[in-house]
């Protein structure tokens, strides 16, 4: 079959999947006086409608800040303002200062959820589509099933077709800087990932790996020569573009200081609500949010997420290949993501991204990690009443992508690129069967997230503990992450310096 | 490869989960009032002794399926109790609560197993066909083509029928006969007090028929050949389901919808009769009556199409001229089931799932009988092509006033 349809095949596949799970309800859904992030999301583009740009940020009259104030970068912004250009022409109602708060409607719905559905098709999906036909190693057929694996990760759908919200926009544009870096357009690359950043700021998680492999890149390239060049036209693309999204706010000193606070609440603690990470989970035993000082909170999460990231991003630094980008990316991500302040569940995301683009290299690992990091925002998940959808792309998710990927099969001790272990594990086991215990694992850690996704459903908590059942999610899920964020690092680490190993290929 | 030999093997299972998840995400979809249909019954089977079921008429919709359904739905109505009690009192009238609609959804979900084995025997009916690349196997296109039929997947899951069940005892039986066994065909019920056409018209020769004689009766009082008062008020898309006389040509009865219906499928059925043509050549005479009773039959659903459409898929994977007649009238078919889903939330499923299916049929038909050029003259193209503008235009001024309204 040719390749066009192939393709147009897989990207129905994703959309049809994307609408469908559009069907159910959203975060804050009929919930006043505070609704959710869907709500955050209208009042934004009440808020860039109808006030002046130096409003945006600050406590007035008009701008409570303490409902819904903007919380993302300029570019989010303006995305707010286009989309509430277009809601005034459907129908005013929508964006009208104040008496729009908690609108809810089923065609106001349709709107906001066909907005996600355009930004998806313009950015997340064409990148997705490059990516895999760039970068996939075997046949086409291999592409476009690597494609629709990372098409129905369930995450992404959930939490921008369900909950509401506009991650395919900002990882989407990571994804097109991770191709134009591959592809040797360094500063097609950088432009993206900048524009990236400006439009949420947690895209930050990313930020050190492209540092570092384009310095690592300038650096091959000689610093007295060609890469000292490189490097002045990659730092000016970054700085003008810094400078254009934040234009409107260079006026006065204190605009731009204003926002940076929005952006970074660093009063707002080290953790809020349940998540998968070192501070939440190391919680439950000690407690360190009361026990440290914010000071201190502070500054050992800067301290462990910058050591957490050292060696790969020194890694990458000496060996700028995009294979070595691929992995620094998840490494870094994980790390922020374990150790950083103020994490929410779900900034996994930014983790899922990277991963996604070693699914056709790794697939059963990848896979495993894209099912966990789905079952750690279950107590968000059910929350938004969003079980069914769940559940069914889960599983589909499982299902599809081992059966297309081959997952099971590629699951030899090379293909899971864990061949020095076996050196080093030879002479005192050598009937070490790696690859069996790893599936062993995979299963019973499956049943496990099943068994504690069915009983946070069905059984009522303990009234001792109410919040029994997010703990154990996100204790769970750390668990996984902590495994994960080592096996990743150690497969970045080990690679040997010369050209890297063979890749099965179908 | 170990790979391929896994995707060799397990192709069946991948696309039979693979739509099942899909229909589970449309759970939640619109449905039309063929849900209540199926809870009113669901209710009466489940409270009133046998000899009522044909007699209960508390609803509207009253029990109009043969007895082998009316047990069907005792059986459920039997599992239906461990969802919600009250979906089984008949007087709930409109009861939708979201346990209800959970086990209705999953009830046609699951009852489908019958369509997915159905579908599986027929694959083992078609001719060898070996060393060719998966995707351009006749068994794998035949169960792409049925298993994610467009017409199933919106009527059955979105639209709510069971109409995956009952084309899977089709199917079966059409299996059977290839497999050298007698078939066993349900027949249905005519239900003639319901009028000429079914309240969305069937695309047949009545639908035509009734616009002449609106046609005419318009000019015929523009031009004053007619008295307005003294035209009988038909109103024959109100969406209900009556009686009707025509005004200016001659009302069409019951009798003659038969004998047309009859006169249609003769010459099929004389070829059969001199001439059997095995088990293929049962297979094209059923097609031809399925078309014919579609074409003049008396109070047609459009949803009939999919009788002709499914079984043609079964000749379209081993023939040309079955080919290219399977592409005009299943797009044709599945685009007439288009008004079946008029919400705006809906709109984008229906035309997502309706590319898919059509351009995998295209592609995948052309591919695989590629010897002796285009599957389509450019005529036919251009009809088929047709539509796109057509859906278009219908749908912009839809569109626009649902959401100025709200």
């Amino acid at each position: 079959m040719e390749n066009l349809s192939l393709i147009s095949l897989c990207v129905l596949l994703g959309l049809t999947s994307r609408w469908a799970v559009s069907f159910h309800s959203y975060s804050g859904a009929g919930k006043p006086p505070m609704f959710g992030d869907y709500e955050a999301q209208r009042h934004w583009q009440e808020v860039t409608y109808n006030l002046p740009v130096h409003e945006w940020y600050f406590n007035t009259t008009n701008n409570d800040l303490n409902y819904w104030g903007l919380d993302y970068p300029p570019l989010t912004a303006y995305h707010s303002l286009v989309c509430a250009y277009v809601a005034k022409l459907l129908n005013p109602e929508w964006v009208e200062l104040y008496a729009s708060r908690g609108y809810e409607s089923h065609s106001h719905k349709l709107f906001m959820r066909a907005t996600v559905l355009f930004t998806d098709i313009l950015i997340y999906i064409p990148a997705v589509l490059l990516y895999c036909f760039y970068f996939c190693d075997g046949s086409s057929k291999q592409k476009v099933a690597t494609a629709l694996c990372i098409l129905l990760y369930p995450g992404l759908i959930l939490i921008d077709y369900g909950h509401f919200q506009y991650n395919s926009v900002s990882l989407g544009l990571a994804l097109w800087g991770i191709v134009g870096l591959g592809l040797g357009w360094d500063l097609f690359g950088s432009l993206a990932f900048t524009l990236a950043l400006n439009y949420k700021q947690m895209e930050l998680y990313h930020s050190l790996p492209f540092f570092c492999y384009l310095l690592g890149k300038c650096i091959k390239q000689g610093l007295t020569g060609r890469g000292f060049f490189n490097l002045a036209k990659i730092s000016l693309t970054v700085l003008v573009t810094f400078a254009l999204c934040w234009m409107p706010f260079l006026s006065d000193p204190k605009q731009p200081l204003q926002v940076l606070h929005r952006l970074f609440p660093v009063d707002r603690g080290l953790f809020e609500d349940k998540v998968a990470n070192t501070w939440c989970s190391l919680n439950v035993l000690i407690k360190i949010k009361t026990l440290l000082s914010r000071e201190t909170q502070l500054f050992l999460s800067f301290a462990l997420t910058l050591l957490f990231n050292l060696p790969s991003s020194l890694k990458l630094l000496s060996k700028p290949t995009l294979w070595q980008f691929k992995l620094a990316l998840v490494n870094s991500s994980l790390a922020f993501f374990l150790f950083s302040f103020q994490v929410h569940e779900k900034s996994i995301l930014l983790a899922a991204l990277p991963v996604c683009l070693v699914i056709n290299e790794i697939p059963l690992i990848a896979i495993w990690f894209l099912l966990t990091s789905t079952f750690s925002m279950l107590p968000l998940l059910v929350k938004d009443g969003l079980l069914l959808p769940y559940v069914v792309t889960s599983l589909a998710f499982l299902f599809l992508s081992l059966y297309l990927l081959s997952a099971l099969e590629r699951s030899t001790e090379e293909a899971l690129r864990l061949g020095f272990y076996h050196q080093l594990t030879q002479h005192w086991l050598p009937k070490l069967n790696l690859s069996r215990i790893i599936k062993w694992k995979f299963w019973f850690s499956l049943a496990a997230m099943a068994a504690v996704s069915f009983i946070s459903v069905w059984l009522e908590p303990p009234a001792k503990f109410p919040d029994l059942f997010p703990v154990l999610v996100s204790i769970l899920s750390f668990l996984h992450f902590l495994g994960f964020v080592i096996y990743f690092n150690l497969v970045q680490l080990m690679e040997p310096q010369r050209k890297k190993s063979q890749k099965k290929t179908n | 490869m170990a790979a391929s030999m896994t995707h060799e093997k397990s192709w069946f299972l991948a696309l039979a989960l693979g739509v099942t998840f899909l229909k589970c995400l449309l759970i939640n979809a619109y449905h039309s009032t063929d849900f209540e249909v199926h809870r009113n019954w669901l209710a009466l089977t489940h409270s009133l002794p046998v000899s009522q079921w044909y007699y209960e008429a508390t609803s509207e919709w009253t029990l109009d399926y043969p007895p082998l359904f009316a047990w069907f739905e005792y059986g459920l109505s039997h599992i239906a109790q461990f969802f919600d009690k009250e979906m089984l009192v008949v007087q709930n009238l409109n009861y939708a609560s979201p346990a209800t609609i959970l086990f209705q959804r999953l009830s046609v979900i699951v009852a489908d197993v019958v369509f997915f084995y159905a579908v599986k025997e027929c694959c083992k009916c078609l001719r060898e066909d070996k060393g060719k690349d998966l995707l351009a196997k006749p068994p794998f296109i035949l169960t792409v083509l049925l298993l994610w039929n467009f017409g199933l997947l919106i009527v059955d899951h979105i639209h709510f029928q069971y109409n995956g069940f009952l084309f899977g005892i089709l199917l079966l039986s059409i299996a059977r006969h290839f497999q050298g066994q007698l078939p066993q065909v349900l027949s249905r019920l005519f239900p003639f007090k319901r009028g000429l056409c079914h309240a969305y018209w069937a695309p047949n020769i009545w639908a035509l028929y009734n616009i002449a004689d609106k046609a005419f009766s318009i000019l015929g009082v523009k031009f004053k050949l007619l008295d307005i008062n003294k035209l009988p008020k038909a109103s024959m898309t109100g969406g209900l389901v009556q009686e009707f006389q025509h005004s200016v040509l001659p009302s069409v009865s019951p009798l003659a919808t038969l004998v047309c219906t009859l006169l249609s499928i003769l010459p099929a059925l004389f070829r059969i009769w001199h001439r059997p043509n095995g088990a293929r050549g049962f297979l094209r005479c059923l097609v031809v009556c399925a078309l014919g009773s579609f074409m003049f039959g008396w109070h047609v659903h459009e949803k009939a199409i999919l009788m002709a459409i499914l079984p043609l898929s079964l000749l379209a994977v081993e023939s040309r001229e079955d080919a290219r007649i399977f592409l005009i009238l299943s797009i044709t078919g599945h685009y007439s089931l288009f008004p079946l889903l008029f919400t705006t939330q809906e709109l984008p499923i229906k035309i997502f799932l309706m590319l898919l299916f059509t351009i995998f049929s295209v592609t995948s038909l052309k591919t695989l009988l590629r010897k002796g050029g285009a599957l389509l003259n450019p005529l036919e193209a251009t009809y088929l092509l047709g539509l796109i503008p057509l859906e278009l235009i219908l749908n912009l001024p839809m569109t626009c006033s649902v959401v100025v309204i709200s």
